[in-house]
């Protein structure tokens, strides 16, 4: 059986790896490539690279780091942020990531989904999806709405119309981060993972929320999902990465050690 | 030296700098050469379309050489793609594949599991093969594919994994071997299994 996933997430600026607080202040925390090394040797499944560089500033997208993570890294790792045309996920690629991720770009132009996919391969194509929820009177949740350029610009759309629409095109996985949930460290949007689970037949890996480890076996046992993205539970050294499979582990999750 | 067959597949690099950070010798091959060359041993790695790597390898003569070299009892490694173009057809294009293992890559039906057949799952080594040496017991590798190696015969089938249901995830007959993971994506397990079948 497939294994349920630990994905660190690691912010990179500037070609150095950072941690944010309140999504601002960046701290250097190291080396993408020593970071995503010492993450590897530690049992991570897979590595996501988040490059602000590109997706705050519009730089050109700033391969050397992605070739050094490619040369000290043997598993698997996506890069997001910035990527707006499909020759920037051949330049991603051909640097050695093994996924690209793309948010805003494909709300902008939904095509560019399908002709990456054409070209590359769904299972290289991932789908970033900043999501808030939308509440009624009673403050309950009526649907999702998606959010563009890191949670600023909310768009109309909802979210399940879009990620089918988006899995139709060629998105081969999903990364959703609930943005009231991001950096609270209270849990994920385990209602909006089910949902999403039970709509579309690619991957979902949940981001946003992970504070403690009941976060994460209630992700995975209760929203179905498929892969966990954990960044600051690791990276003030809360908890490791094999700490969290071994808990998971005795939750009777099934996780490769 | 290790030849690996270049067609433009999209895991070349990472197969390459694996095999050199492993410190063997590696020569990309583009186009047949001559045998004087000393290539030992081939990898044919391989992310895409069956249908479209064919057409590169017939059209480059690499499948012609390929063969030849086969022939002559140079071993073989298919990773992935790779893999899957060992055997004589795929369903992916409906292409004949190289015809060096007897049997068929169909698809994965979606009502079974979801598909791609993305993420670590355990391999189980049924024969005891080499390829295996030093690595525990159904250990973990990291997969990517639509697709699935059917060989015609039981005993071509040297690696199980269970997506719904169990498929052959290592193949080989002889000199020839293909593994459906990819080994240089699947940590210190992937990398001692290509360090297995290089030296």
């Amino acid at each position: 059986m497939l294994r349920k996933r630990i994905v660190p997430a690691i912010d990179v600026l500037n070609d150095q790896a950072v941690k944010y607080v309140q999504f601002r202040n960046p701290t250097i925390i190291g080396d993408p490539a020593e970071l995503g090394k010492k993450y590897t040797e530690d049992g991570a499944d897979e590595l996501i690279y988040l490059d602000t560089t590109a997706s705050l500033k519009n730089q050109d997208l700033k391969i050397d780091w992605i070739r050094k993570v490619a040369e000290q890294v043997y598993i698997p790792f996506s890069v997001i942020g910035g990527v707006r045309t499909v020759d920037d996920f051949k330049r991603l690629l051909r640097a050695g990531a093994d996924k690209v991720g793309v948010n805003s770009a494909a709300v902008q132009r939904p095509e560019l989904l399908k002709e990456a996919a054409d070209i590359y391969g769904k299972q290289c194509v991932v789908l970033g999806l900043d999501a808030m929820p939308i509440y009624n009177e009673e403050n309950e949740i009526l649907r999702w709405e998606v959010y563009t350029h890191s949670g600023h610009e909310k768009t109309g759309m909802d979210v399940i119309e879009w990620v089918q629409q988006a899995t139709d095109l060629g998105a081969g996985e999903i990364i959703c981060t609930s943005i009231h949930k991001d950096g609270m460290k209270n849990g994920y949007d385990v209602e909006l993972i089910k949902l999403l689970s039970e709509k579309v037949n690619v991957p979902i890996i949940a981001s946003g929320g992970a504070g403690k480890l009941e976060h994460i076996e209630e992700v995975f046992k209760d929203g179905n999902a498929d892969a966990a993205l954990v960044a600051s539970m690791i990276h003030y050294g809360d908890y490791t990465i094999s700490e969290i499979k071994s808990f998971l582990h005795e939750k009777n999750i099934n996780v490769r050690f | 030296m290790i030849g690996i067959i270049d067609y433009g597949a999209g895991n070349l690099h990472s197969v390459l700098k694996a095999i050199d950070r492993l410190g063997f010798e590696t020569r990309l091959i583009t186009k047949p050469i001559d045998h004087e060359e000393s290539i030992t041993k081939l990898i044919l790695p391989g992310v895409g379309n069956a249908k479209v790597a064919m057409d590169v390898l017939n059209n480059s003569g690499l499948s012609h050489y390929i063969k030849e070299q086969v022939a002559e009892g140079t071993p073989i490694l298919g990773v992935c793609l790779g893999m899957q173009l060992l055997l004589e057809t795929s369903e992916e294009g409906n292409t004949e594949g190289l015809g060096l293992i007897k049997g068929s890559v169909p698809e994965f039906k979606e009502n079974i599991e979801k598909v791609p057949h993305m993420g670590w799952n355990q391999v189980k080594d049924v024969q005891n093969h080499f390829l295996f040496h030093d690595i525990p017991e159904n250990s973990d590798f990291y997969f990517v594919h639509s697709f699935y190696a059917k060989p015609k015969e039981e005993r071509d089938i040297l690696g199980v994994t269970n997506y719904g249901f169990d498929f052959a995830s290592v193949i080989g007959n002889e000199q020839v071997m293909g593994v459906q993971f990819h080994p240089e994506k699947s940590g210190k397990f992937g990398i001692q299994l290509l360090d297995n079948y290089c030296k």
